[in-house]
C-alpha cells in the first residue's frame, strides 16, 4: 500500500482543504532543478495523510503535506515558488 | 465550483453496477452536492469502529446532470483496503463518507478543439466522465478515444461505448489490446504503439486537447509518443495512478 505512485491531481483534496482554492493548477517552480510544473503534473506517493510530491524533472522533493486530526504540516523547501492562478482584480 | 471550503458529505450507494470481474460503479446520492466537471475527483473515506480510517482519491465517472447522483467507477486492487471494500463489501443503502468535487486541471470544459482521449485500464474512468459531458450536451467537438485494455473483459462501458459511437456524432473509439484480443482482431494483443495514435490521434496541426489517464508507466509512453509525434506539451494533459489502493 505505501510507494503508490499517483500525481498531484490526487493531492487536490488534501491541497485545497489548506489553500481553500484549487492549488492542481498552480505552478510550482523546483528549487533542485528550477523546473517550473503544474502542481498536478508532480509525482505523488501517498496515500494520505501522508504525500510526497516531486519534480517530474529532476525527483527532487518539491512538497510534502501531513494531515493530522487537528492540523496540517506544509513543506514547501523544495520549492522556489508557487504561481497561483486568481481572478482579475475588479 | 472548486474554490469552496471542502466539507465531508455522508454519500448513500443508492445503485451499483458490475462493470468487470474486476470493477465495479457506484451511484451515490450525495445531499447537497455542488455538482462538478468531467475529469474531477473525489475523496473518498473509511472509518473502522475503532477509529482508524483510510482515505483514497477517485475519479468521478458521471456527467453531473438533474438526475444528481455522482457515480464512483472503482477498480479493486489486490490488498488494497479501500478498493476491495468499495468492490465487494460496500452494500447499496450503505453510507460513504466524501469530498469533492476537487482538482481544475485535468479537466474538460467543453472548449472548441478536438479532443483525443488516451486511456490505460481504469484510467478510462475520468475521460468516460468528458464523452458523457459531451453526449449530455450534443457537444459537436470532435472526440477520439484510445483505449487500451488487457483483454475485451477488461474493458469498462464496453456496451455505453458501443452505443455512444453509434448515437454520439463525431466520436470515435479504438481499442488496443495488450493480453487477449477478441476472436478474428486483426493484430496480436500488444502495447500502444506510436502507429495507433498517429493513425487514431488527430494530427498535432489540429492542436487537439489531449487527455491521457493510466498506470504511471502507460502514461508517461503515451506523452512521450504524442510529444515525439509533435504535439505540444502544454495541451498534453495527464493524470497517473499507481493502482489506486
Amino acid at each position: 500500500m505505501t510507494g503508490q505512485e499517483l500525481d498531484g491531481n490526487a493531492m487536490a483534496g488534501e491541497l485545497q482543504e489548506v489553500f481553500a482554492v484549487d492549488v492542481t493548477t498552480a505552478v510550482a517552480t523546483c528549487g533542485g532543478c528550477g523546473e517550473p510544473s503544474v502542481v498536478a503534473r508532480l509525482r505523488v506517493w501517498g496515500p494520505a495523510p501522508g504525500l510526497v510530491a516531486r519534480c517530474p524533472g529532476c525527483d527532487d522533493v518539491v512538497l510534502r503535506l501531513v494531515r493530522g486530526p487537528d492540523r496540517a504540516w506544509l513543506d514547501l523547501r523544495g520549492a522556489v515558488s508557487l504561481q497561483l492562478p486568481m481572478p482579475p482584480a475588479p | 465550483m472548486t474554490n469552496r471550503r471542502l466539507v465531508w458529505r455522508a454519500a448513500t450507494v443508492e445503485s451499483a453496477r458490475t462493470e468487470s470481474p474486476t470493477a465495479r460503479t457506484l451511484v451515490l446520492r450525495v445531499p447537497q452536492w455542488p455538482g462538478h466537471l468531467p475529469g474531477q475527483h473525489v475523496d473518498v473515506r473509511l472509518t473502522a469502529p475503532d477509529g482508524y480510517s483510510a482515505q483514497r482519491s477517485y475519479s468521478i465517472a458521471s456527467a453531473w446532470n438533474d438526475t444528481g447522483v455522482v457515480e464512483l467507477t472503482v477498480q479493486r486492487v489486490e490488498e488494497g483496503e479501500v478498493s476491495t471494500y468499495l468492490t465487494d463489501g460496500l452494500e447499496v443503502g450503505q453510507p460513504l463518507e466524501l469530498r469533492g468535487p476537487v482538482g481544475g486541471w485535468f479537466v474538460w470544459r467543453n472548449e472548441p478543439p478536438p479532443v483525443l482521449l488516451v486511456a490505460g485500464g481504469s484510467g478510462i474512468v475520468p475521460l468516460m466522465a468528458m464523452i458523457r459531458a459531451r453526449g449530455d450536451v450534443r457537444g459537436r467537438q470532435p472526440f477520439r478515444l484510445v483505449y487500451s485494455a488487457r483483454t475485451p473483459q477488461d474493458v469498462l462501458y464496453a456496451t455505453e461505448l458501443a452505443r455512444r459511437v453509434r448515437d454520439d456524432p463525431g466520436l470515435d473509439v479504438t481499442f488496443v489490446y495488450t493480453r487477449k484480443t477478441p476472436e478474428g482482431w486483426p493484430t496480436p494483443p500488444g502495447r500502444l504503439t506510436v502507429a495507433t495514435l498517429n493513425t487514431h490521434g488527430w494530427p498535432p496541426d489540429f492542436a487537439p486537447d489531449v487527455f491521457v489517464c493510466g498506470p504511471t508507466s502507460f502514461v508517461e509512453t503515451a506523452a512521450d509518443i504524442l510529444v515525439a509525434l509533435g504535439h505540444d506539451p502544454k495541451k498534453i494533459r495527464t493524470e497517473r495512478f499507481g493502482g489506486t489502493s
